[in-house]
């Protein structure tokens, strides 16, 4: 991981603090951790985390600071925020 | 030879690998024509992929409209056995509501003469209706419980309906857009011209092209009035289901049967075995415009949250456009053109070219002698609309 600099960010996935350099997706902050998958579907409990890194997919599903079922692709990491392993679990809708 | 080439000739040449085109094909084949569907882009590439897979009773009216689905309905319980499955086919029944006493009276008005007519429903008091579905509204008048109302998952039938085509020796070619016709003395088509070169003609052309049917008729010389009309769908996250029927909102029925300006929406809730729940609908002809309507998006999102309250904890993922080949009539056209002996027509299905394939297959068989389809075929007959030009 290449030395700490002034534009990182701070955030964290399930609880534990993670380093990204500022600009990067959510997704791209995850897999730079060596994190390559938040979530699991729903029948078969497969492991997904991004694949087809444009929008297009819905496979990087995550939740940001309790907001669910965000794509990892296209949301840009801020400074503090929580992501945890999706919820859209088909569990819901009030579980 | 390759499956993506194109044959010199085929005894039926089918324009469309939606899930009429396909199911037209894959029915033929099975009877011993040999036929070649060929698509501007592949399987699924037009409404199939962008709709939804109800099979539906519920909405039609009494009479022609009626007597065809329950005859595709039953026709989609055989293909479910005969292709051994693999397209999510749940006979799960529908329950159609009424928001008050009003829309409630007029709707079991219509289910008593579908009633008349065979179809298998019946009436749901509104103190009964959380027994169906535990989740919806208390505020909902009443309903109908339409036992015959099923579900598929339109791009895995396609796919499956694909298999069984080539799996008889038939032949489904994508990448090839058809562009005009070489008629022989007689009127017939001799040849197609298309963007990967001619291929000859033996029998017949079957103009399954949706959406684009009008068009396509234009090019070879005929004409049928098929117009493009738009519909959203909403796509959620992936729940547990919590709406163990599809249910819709008795304002439908009227919403396809009505020619306002604007745009017209009524609640359609389906869950899917992935998890998501698909929300429809609203109809408006804007020609093939791709742009989401926000405000569409939004009144389908606030009368489905009506229906079912939990609905808005839920998220949305995502919004998808469709468009659904509409006839003036709103019956689909299922006959020979007036002009162009051989070219029959096998389209304008609207909102329900899932449910009426199978029986639209039937129908273009029975056009080229075989056997009876067990329904009325001239009232379909693209003769009902004076062409024009002559
Ligand atoms: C929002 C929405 C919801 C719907 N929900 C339902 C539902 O719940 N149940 C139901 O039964 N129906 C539903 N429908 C309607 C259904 O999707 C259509 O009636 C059906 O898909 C039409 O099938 P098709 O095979 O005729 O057309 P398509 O699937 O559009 O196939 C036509 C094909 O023709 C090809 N083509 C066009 N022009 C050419 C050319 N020149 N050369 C070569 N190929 C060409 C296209 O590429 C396309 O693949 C819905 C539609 C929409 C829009
Ligand atoms: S990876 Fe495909 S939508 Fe994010």
């Amino acid at each position: 991981m290449s030395k700490l600099a002034a534009t990182d960010l701070h955030f964290s996935f399930d609880g534990r603090p993670l380093i990204a350099p500022a600009g990067s997706t959510v997704a791209g902050a995850l897999v730079r951790n060596g994190v390559s998958s938040w979530r699991r579907t729903r029948v078969k409990g497969h492991a997904r985390g991004v694949f087809c890194g444009i929008g297009t997919c819905f496979d990087c599903l995550i939740d940001v600071n309790g907001e669910r079922a965000v794509r990892a692709c296209l949301r840009a990491l801020r400074e503090g925020d929580r992501l945890e392993t999706s919820s859209s679990t088909g569990a819901g809708p009030d579980a | 030879m390759a499956d993506d080439e194109l044959p010199e000739r085929a005894e039926v040449v089918v324009i469309g690998a939606g899930i009429i085109g396909c199911a037209v094909a894959a029915l033929l084949q099975a009877e011993g024509l040999e036929v070649c569907v060929v698509d501007q882009v592949g399987p699924a590439a037009g409404s199939s992929s962008a709709g939804e897979g109800n099979l539906l009773v519920s909405d039609k009216l009494p009479g022609l409209d009626l007597e065809l689905a329950r005859a595709s309905l039953a026709l989609w319980r055989d293909l479910a056995d005969e292709l051994a499955g693999g397209f999510e086919y749940e006979p799960k029944g529908g329950l159609v509501v009424a928001p008050d006493e009003a829309a409630l009276s007029q709707l079991v008005a219509l289910a008593e003469a579908q009633r008349a007519e065979g179809a298998v429903l019946s009436v749901v008091a509104g103190s009964e209706l959380a027994a169906l579905e535990p989740n919806l509204s208390r505020e909902v008048a009443g309903g109908v419980f339409y036992e015959e109302d099923a579900q598929v998952q339109p791009m895995l039938a396609v796919d499956a309906l694909v298999r069984a085509l080539r799996g008889r020796g038939g032949r489904l070619v994508g990448g090839v857009t058809v562009r005009g016709a070489t008629r022989a003395h007689d009127g017939r088509i001799a040849r197609l011209s298309t963007s990967a070169g001619d291929i000859g003609v033996g029998r017949a052309v079957v103009n399954a092209a949706g959406a684009w049917a009008g068009e396509v008729a234009t090019l070879l010389g005929g004409y049928v009035p098929v117009t493009p009309r738009r519909g959203h769908v909403l796509v959620t996250e992936p729940v547990a289901p919590f709406t163990p029927h599809k249910v819709y909102e008795s304002g439908y029925v009227a919403a396809i049967h009505e020619d306002a300006r604007g745009y017209r929406t009524s609640a359609v809730v389906e869950a899917t075995p992935s998890g998501t729940m698909l929300l429809g609908s609203s109809r408006e002809f804007v020609g093939f415009s791709r742009t989401v309507n926000s405000a569409v998006r939004a009144s389908i999102a606030a009368r489905s949250i009506r229906l079912f309250p939990a609905l808005a904890s839920v998220r949305l993922l995502r919004t998808y456009v469709g468009f659904r080949p509409a006839t003036p009539d709103r019956l689909p056209v299922l006959g020979e053109d007036v002009q162009v002996p051989g070219l029959l027509h096998a389209t304008g299905h609207e909102g329900a070219g899932v449910g009426l394939a199978p029986a639209s297959a039937r129908a273009v068989l029975a056009l080229l002698g075989g056997r009876d389809p067990g329904f009325a075929l001239d009232p379909f007959s693209p003769a009902r609309f004076a062409p024009a030009r002559q």
